[in-house]
């Protein structure tokens, strides 16, 4: 039976396992096992590094055995080994290949080191460790498909608690770091560099524990609150909120400086993809030129505030700020004027377009002499409420804190209104919108004015946080990760912005090794995640709703049509 | 409102046309677009008159300024094909395009490296560089297939949005995968020997890596323009661009149809690597990137879709980019013209999708609203 | 008295002359049924009314007022709604917003007044709201404004779309095959929902249809056109036994009585 290659990779255990090899492979000639050797997650058993290969056998084993198609606990067990081992061996490949050709004359990692880790430890000669390994590693991804989902579940959280405590050890150990309850609570769960090994499994089990908990019990008080009658639910939502924020206020004196600058940064991602959400999630206008808003906030305040040679005048940050917002949404405005009639990809492009002919514009010399070109604008003051300079990050987080709240709240107030629903019908069928009534001009440039606006804020705050402003730090790419962020949070949804912008802006910041590969995973995240869950991480409410609305529903139908008048 | 009739019966006093405010709004927007095209019409006048009357530069500085911009556009006209094939079979503006032209280009380097280390190069110009061609060609075709295997074709039936953002993110993908692959530095493509020096055609200085440009990119696109008006795969192609559901209908395997579209676009890209690499003889992870949205630009402005429009787009756009800043700019007393070259390019792009989106050659499309 | 006239509208794509020259009164408040086979032109002419594109000659008037040059939504203010062949519902949704979406034109409130939430906001959307409720119930949706427009079934998002139309209050309603995709009582029930519409409401009528049966029965007048020109036009009577209607039909099930099968 002639199969085709195509679909033998697809199908078949070996075939499976050699994709997720050749994906482990290409992790590690990518530099990231090597990157992030150091990262240990357990000490002295685990660094992240390492990890990598032996995870992709994992998923291999997973991923064959879910193919088994009902067969029986061997054959699958059976697939999860070839699939394993087929990964394994594509390491082995690499391994072998590394010590017989130069591959490092075009591969930069393919060192001699990096061959080591492959081969823990053993070097070329002993390549066929990874096969057994895999092998055995894809044997366990296989039983833990064959585990039902709720045994499972708790494994799974437990291993990621594991993971993520692990790889944030820095911080939390940062945090732990005064007072005798936080210490012996350090002492127990961390060594030096990474998770202890008690640690770890104290992380396991209660991970473990909460996660089984919840999968038994979760369902039961999930029932309750739905049966918690609409005024109690928002005083409960509104409790919710109220921690929530007490927690975000204390935040900074428990964090520390850097943590907080993280924080100010994930902040600022928040602010202009608050404004993104506006144009792509609620009104469907892809704009890829976004950047240039946020530019042209931090540059108006620059000007507005600077004390060096090209400062207009000196005026006070908060005098700054109305008028920094001001003519960014004009600036939204003016460019999006031109765009009004093109639509999808073409409208993605032209407003690429116009953001970088702003970015050219803004670094050339041409421009020098008022905007400072490639050298930007210096000696920003810090903004200061009555003598009290915002000097450190824990300041300059409350700042941003407060803006992101307040721009949330407008937001929040625009998507339920006659002009937030006019966006999304725009968004839907931009010609049967317009048949309803809808002036599409007003409605477009609304969009992207107070999109722009939303993005001047940003700006705003970033220009103070550096005390510059450089041309260089408005390219491309902060459009692209604004756009990532919304889409891996959920378009159109506000918490999503929120989950987004941790997740990309605030993580790479955190795992500095992560900082080399973060487009790389961007990348990768924005083309599995339109395949697996276009609708983000955390969907609008719309779709939430709808789920819940089969259980509500109680229609009662007299006739196809309610008339008031039966048919004569 | 009466109860009971949510209809309503008297009449709103928004039914009453309030036409003036928004006549205005819309003469505003045309007054504003009109606007837009005069100041640039403006420049591009002003500036040339300028630039003509200071008579600064000789004649052979013009010369050389339009072969070069030959040569570059040729390049960009290569690219363009990829685009426009693509989008006519699937509609899609193939983001990573760009990144398929740098693949090629950058793992070639390492094969034309070793060749020229060996001597190679020097001894055996032509079966070097067409060994070097093949493996960019190659490797872009394979980046291009598996492209379209694993990020564009499962969401061959999404909506809009979904498969640019997919390109998107694939483009920045591949862009940091050769970075973490091949390193982030600059790569020097070895120098040909015989290709060194120019020759004298009727007065005009051509240098031979750019004649050599010129002539691989005429001789590719008249083979593509054969290939997809003769052969058997190039007319299921046009089938497909006109009417997927009706070729699919008629016996054409749709899926084979697109894989072949990107491979020769690809294909395409990556020659259009190898003869960046003589012209410009760096490359790097991100050089994809401009030279793939000009491309696009190219594409737009023959019209997209279209194959002689394409490669017509890029000259001509290869010609203004390179004539451009010295021609117009410099007469309006712009310091650094240079600086500016993108700018024009992206203005050009900007005007073409406002103003002119089916392009200059391109059919005009009649959009079909309901 | 005319409420919809066209004269001498004409438009073409390309080599294709989608509609010839057609002049077509509709009468206030009748009901007024365009048939003929597809790619007459029907949808054409309801673009054309709708100002989704320009004619190429002649002009439309609605009330006195000419709609050429008009964009779509000034077209809906001045009182013309429709729905679509093909349903085109805002998918993504719910069936409550999509009513308040057809509102559009009515409400009053800004955005500025929405971010300060003011008193005359709040009480034009609770007051939209309780009229799109309303109108849900009236189309046969009571309690269904939660779920996706995507989600409904067939027949209800048909009834939604026009409820959407409705909800801009307009003075003409143009359907464009509003009994497609129905079962014979489904059928029967529109009917009476459409002559409902016309005797209750003064809603006058424009209507593409398909099935004969709807045609000759609730018709006042009815308009044949084959490739884009008026072959025939009078009351359901007279069209039915014109001989060129008869001959543009030639080779489908002859149509008229209910007992020979009924629909084209």
């Amino acid at each position: 039976m002639r199969v085709s290659a195509g679909r033998w990779l697809g199908d078949s255990p070996v075939g499976t396992g050699l994709i997720w090899g050749a994906v482990a492979v290409f992790v590690a000639l990518a530099g990231m096992v090597e990157a992030f050797a150091e990262r240990r997650i357990i000490a002295g058993v685990v660094a992240l590094g390492p990890a990598l290969p032996f995870l992709a056998a994992l998923g291999a084993g997973y991923h064959a055995a879910r193919r088994a198609g009902g067969r029986g606990a061997l054959a699958v067990l059976g697939r999860g080994v070839g699939a394993g081992a087929a990964t394994g061996l594509a390491v082995a490949g690499l391994v072998a290949a590394g010590g017989v050709l130069n591959l490092r004359a075009v591969f930069v990692n393919a060192s001699p080191a990096l061959f080591s880790l492959l081969s823990l430890g053993l070097g070329p000669a002993g390549g066929f460790l990874p096969i057994l390994v895999g092998a055995a590693v894809g044997m366990g991804g296989a039983a833990s498909s064959l585990v039902s989902d709720r045994a499972r579940r708790p494994v799974v959280t437990g291993l990621v608690a594991v993971l993520v405590i692990g790889l944030f050890q820095e911080m939390l150990q940062l945090m732990l770091a005064e007072g005798w309850i936080q210490s012996a609570l350090r002492e127990l769960l961390f060594a030096p560099d990474a998770l202890s090994r008690a640690g770890s499994v104290v992380v396991f089990f209660v991970a473990a524990g909460a996660s089984a908990a919840w999968t038994y019990r979760g369902e039961r008080v999930r029932q309750q609150l739905m049966r918690v009658p609409p005024p109690q639910r928002r005083l409960l939502k509104l409790l919710g909120l109220g921690v929530g924020l007490a927690v975000m206020l204390v935040v900074p004196l428990v964090a520390g400086p850097f943590l907080s600058h993280v924080l100010v940064l994930v902040g600022l991602y928040v602010l202009m993809g608050l404004g993104l959400n506006l144009e792509v999630g609620y009104a469907g206008l892809l704009d890829l030129g976004f950047v240039a808003f946020f530019a042209i906030g931090a540059y108006t305040v620059g000007l507005l505030t600077s004390t060096g040679g090209l400062g207009v005048a000196q005026l006070s940050f908060w005098a700054a700020v109305p008028i920094a917002v001001l003519v960014s949404l004009a600036a939204g405005v003016i460019l999006g004027v031109p765009v009004l009639r093109i639509r999808g990809d073409y409208l993605a492009i032209a407003t690429l377009g116009f953001g970088e002919i702003v970015r050219l514009l803004v670094l050339s010399d041409f421009l020098r002499p008022w905007l400072g070109g490639s050298q930007g604008l210096l000696t920003i003051p810090k903004p200061s409420i009555g003598g009290f300079e915002l000097r450190g990050p824990e300041h300059l987080f409350y700042l941003t804190l407060a803006s992101s709240a307040l721009v949330a709240f407008v937001a929040a107030r625009l998507r339920d209104s006659r002009l937030g629903r006019a966006w999304m019908a725009v968004r839907e069928d931009e010609d049967v919108a317009e048949a309803m009534g809808i002036n599409l001009v007003n409605v477009k440039l609304l969009a992207y004015g107070l999109g722009a606006a939303f993005a001047g804020v940003g700006g705003a705050i970033f220009a103070v946080m550096l005390g510059s402003v450089f041309p260089h730090s408005f390219q491309l790419l902060i459009s692209i990760n604004v756009l990532a962020l919304i889409i891996v949070g959920g378009m159109g949804s506000m918490p999503g912005v929120v989950v987004g912008s941790l997740f990309l802006v605030g993580l790479p910041e955190l795992l500095r090794e992560f900082a080399d590969f973060r487009f790389l995973v961007y990348g990768a995240a924005l083309v599995l995640m339109m395949q697996l869950r276009p609708e983000g991480l955390w969907p609008t409410a719309a779709i939430r709703r709808e789920l819940h609305a089969g259980e509500e529903m109680g229609a009662s139908r007299q006739g196809a049509w309610a008339t008031t008048r039966h048919p004569g | 409102m009466s109860r009971g009739d949510p209809l309503g019966s008297s009449p709103s006093h928004l039914e009453r046309p309030a036409r003036r405010s928004w006549v205005e709004k819309l003469e505003f927007v045309s007054l504003f677009l009109w606007a837009f095209r005069v100041a640039v019409i403006l420049v591009v006048i002003v500036g040339t008159y300028g630039t003509v009357s200071a008579g600064q530069y000789p004649g052979p500085v013009w010369a050389d300024l339009v072969v070069f911009g030959l040569a570059q556009g040729s390049v960009y006209a290569l690219i363009a094909l990829g685009y426009t094939m693509v989008y006519g079979v699937l509609g899609m503006i193939n983001f990573a395009h760009g990144e398929v032209f740098m693949s090629g280009a950058y793992t070639a380097y390492f094969v034309a490296d070793a060749l020229a280390r060996s001597g190679s190069l020097d001894r055996h110009p032509l079966w070097s560089l067409l060994v070097v061609a093949v493996v960019s060609m190659a490797t872009s075709t394979a980046v291009a297939v598996l492209l379209e295997r694993v990020a564009y074709r499962p969401l061959r039936h999404a909506p809009r949005l979904v498969p640019l953002i997919a390109a998107i993110g694939a483009s920045f993908f591949l862009q940091y995968a050769f970075r973490g692959l091949y390193g982030s530095g600059f790569k020097a493509y070895p120098e040909v020997a015989v290709l060194k020096g120019e020759w004298v055609l009727a007065g005009i200085r051509i240098l031979r890596t750019q004649a050599v440009v010129l002539v691989a990119s005429v001789l590719m696109m008249l083979g593509l323009y054969v290939f997809v008006m003769r052969s058997k795969v190039g007319t299921a192609m046009r089938a497909v661009s006109e009417d997927r559901e009706v070729a699919a209908l008629m016996g054409v395997d749709v899926n084979r149809v697109v894989v072949v579209t990107f491979a020769v676009g690809a294909a395409m890209a990556g020659a259009a690597g190898v003869l960046y690499a003589l012209v410009f003889k760096q490359v790097h992870f991100f050089m994809g990137f401009v030279p793939g949205i000009k491309a696009f630009t190219a594409a737009v402005l023959g019209g997209i879709g279209n194959i002689p429009g394409a490669m017509l787009g890029g000259l001509f756009l290869g010609i203004v980019e390179s004539v451009g800043p010295i021609l117009f700019l410099d007469g309006l007393g712009i310091v650094a013209p240079y600086q500016l070259k993108d700018v024009i390019a992206f203005t050009m792009l900007v005007m073409v999708l406002i103003f002119r989106p089916s392009g200059i050659l391109g059919e005009r499309l009649t959009v079909k609203k309901a | 008295m005319a409420v919809l006239a066209s004269r001498n509208l004409t438009r073409r794509f390309g080599g294709l002359v989608a509609l010839n020259q057609l002049d077509l009164e509709v009468e206030k408040e009748s009901i007024h049924s365009v048939i003929g086979p597809n790619g007459a032109g029907k949808t054409t002419f309801f673009n054309l009314v709708t100002g989704f594109y320009p004619p190429d000659e002649g002009e439309v008037v609605f009330n006195d007022v000419s709609l050429n040059g008009l964009t779509p939504d000034r077209v809906t203010r001045l009182g013309i709604a429709r729905t679509y062949q093909n349903i085109r519902l805002f998918a993504n949704m719910t069936a409550l917003e999509n009513i308040l979406v057809g509102m559009h034109p009515h409400l009053t409130s800004t955005w500025i007044g929405a971010v300060l939430n003011t008193a005359a906001t709040r009480r034009d959307e609770e007051a939209a709201t309780a009229a799109a409720v309303e109108l849900l119930a009236f189309v046969g949706l009571k309690g269904r404004g939660d779920l996706l427009a995507k989600n409904l079934p067939y027949g209800e998002q048909r009834r939604l779309e026009i409820a959407r139309a409705l909800a801009s209050r307009p003075t003409l309603l143009l359907l464009d095959e509003p009994t497609a995709g129905m079962n014979p009582r489904e059928t029967i029930e529109m009917m009476a929902f459409i002559r409902h519409l016309r005797d209750e409401r003064g809603i006058t009528v424009l209507l593409i249809e398909h099935q004969m049966r709807v045609v000759m029965g609730i018709s006042d007048r009815v308009t044949v056109l084959h490739y884009g020109t008026k072959i025939a036009e009078g009351s359901p009577s007279q069209v039915q036994s014109d001989t060129q209607v008869v001959e543009a039909y030639l080779g489908r099930t002859k149509w008229g009585r209910p007992e020979n099968g009924g629909h084209a």
